[in-house]
């Protein structure tokens, strides 16, 4: 099927084939706290401004800020969800970004952040949310019990 | 001659033929390299760097060249498959024939969302999903579920959309408040496009979106509505003319082909018609009756008229 071969051939030569991993263990970098806090700071809403860390509907969710990430920030480098979890940083007009490192049950939840300061998920890629605590709610209840997986993206450009 | 119909007015056959070449393409691995290609534009467009496919000017001609591409794929299969279009302005409701279990299927169960009816129900033994952002393997679906889209968009609201003059503007990303394409694409205004997702829900909504087939129909449809946005504003040019450093312009190549432009683009009908460009003198409920191809002058049915 030379179309088949064609595309093939193009979409690899735009390193576009196999991006994205379709099998595999998730990263299991458990983090080493192993008592979820339980709500505790995730329920004050204003919320998880500095990171948080509670059960919601029954999946531990987590939030760190992180550094910058500096791949990301490398010129020319947009990986816009970057192969750790970590999103920010993606702001190349010079301002100071701040970058976040989410998980679901352990799970990296890939973010990026918009350009009026708001976020999407992979989860939840054609919709924002005000922060990255809200963003992980609302993919625990749009993943529906699923377990993430790690995505390899990039290379595209 | 390629015409795209309106799904609710395709015949059984047309609908198993549609159907059987979706499979066909899932079999032999060509649907996984479409949702890889997208993903990989999903995923990495964004408002402060490079963006091709989406939060930009190019959304619209990106999406084209990826439905012509599908579209061919399906011909390879079944030469008298075109794509059809879902008109979620007039079929709104979960119980709609595009979700009876002949054609898409419905939506999916409470338990963990997955389909379990028609030919892309994962217990059909013919859809598991390869392009995943979860370890499940099946389709899902929470059609009208969404807290966050309890409705799709109206035509009262797509009409407001249509009306805006200037096809798009600076920065030519999500935050822009005004321009037809961030109206349409749905970051600013009523949500249009990015609703339609949410609506569908499972995997419509995440960054592996094309692994439920409802997304060809649905970009079918918005395809449709730059057209008659176009018919609507003769004057108005796909802009920016220039490309910026993060953005395309009208003769700015667009990866991942590199072989096409926005202007190569920006008429439908040098690569298939809608069925409701040959009637131009008909009403818009019924001007697009099993178009065969008879008749029409080529200059589209004005079926927006105010
Ligand atoms: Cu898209
Ligand atoms: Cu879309």
């Amino acid at each position: 099927m030379p179309q088949v071969t064609r595309r093939r051939a193009l979409l690899a030569a735009a390193g576009v084939v196999s991006t994205l991993s379709a099998l595999g263990v998730a990263n299991s970098t458990a983090l080493a706290d192993p008592e979820p806090r339980t709500g505790a700071r995730g329920a004050d809403a204003g919320a998880g401004a500095d990171g948080f860390d509670e059960v919601f509907q029954g999946r531990r969710i987590q939030g760190v800020r992180t550094a910058p990430d500096a791949s990301a920030a490398r010129k020319g480098g947009h990986s816009g969800h970057s192969g750790h979890g970590a999103a920010g940083g993606q702001d190349h007009s010079g301002h100071a970004t701040e970058g976040w490192s989410v998980r679901i049950d352990g799970r990296d939840l890939h973010l990026m952040r918009n350009a009026d300061g708001t976020w999407v998920s992979v989860v939840n890629h054609y919709e924002t949310f005000d922060s990255p605590l809200a963003a992980a709610r609302a993919a625990v209840v749009d993943l529906k019990g699923a377990q993430l997986l790690p995505l390899q993206t990039g290379g595209a450009r | 001659m390629n015409i795209r119909k309106n799904q609710a007015r395709l015949s059984r056959a047309e609908k198993r033929r549609f159907v059987n070449a979706l499979l066909t393409l899932k079999r032999n691995g060509t649907y996984e390299e479409f949702v890889t290609l997208h993903s990989t534009f999903f995923l990495s467009d964004q408002d402060a760097g490079s963006r091709v496919g989406h939060r930009s000017p190019s959304f619209l001609p990106w999406h084209r060249r990826m439905l012509i591409e599908f579209e061919k794929a399906l011909q390879t299969v079944d030469r008298r498959v075109t794509l059809p279009y879902w008109d979620w302005t007039q079929d709104r409701s979960p119980a709609s024939s595009l979700w009876a279990p002949d054609f898409l299927g419905g939506t999916g169960r409470d338990l963990d969302g997955q389909v379990m009816d028609g030919p892309f129900a994962y217990g059909s033994g013919n859809w598991e999903l390869k392009v995943k952002i979860d370890e499940n393997p099946f389709l899902r679906r929470q059609l009208g579920l969404s807290p966050r889209a309890p409705e799709l968009p109206t035509k009262a609201e797509v009409e407001s959309v249509l009306a805006i003059d200037e096809y798009d503007t600076e920065p030519w990303n999500s935050t822009c408040a005004t321009g037809f394409r961030n109206h349409l694409e749905g970051w600013r205004g009523p949500n249009v496009h990015n609703r339609v997702h949410l609506w569908v829900g499972g995997q419509m909504a995440t960054g592996v979106s094309p692994n439920d087939p409802a997304f060809w129909l649905h970009h079918a449809f918005v395809d449709k509505l730059w057209a008659q946005w176009q018919r609507r504003h003769p004057r108005s040019r796909y802009l920016p003319a220039e490309s910026t450093d993060q953005v395309r312009g009208f003769r700015a190549t667009l990866p991942p082909w590199n072989d096409v432009t926005p202007a190569d683009l920006i008429d439908h009908r040098r690569h298939y018609f809608f069925d409701t460009d040959f009637f131009p003198f008909r009403g818009r409920e019924d001007g697009a009756a099993n178009a065969d191809g008879r008749g029409g002058d080529g200059r589209g049915g004005d079926e927006d008229a105010a």
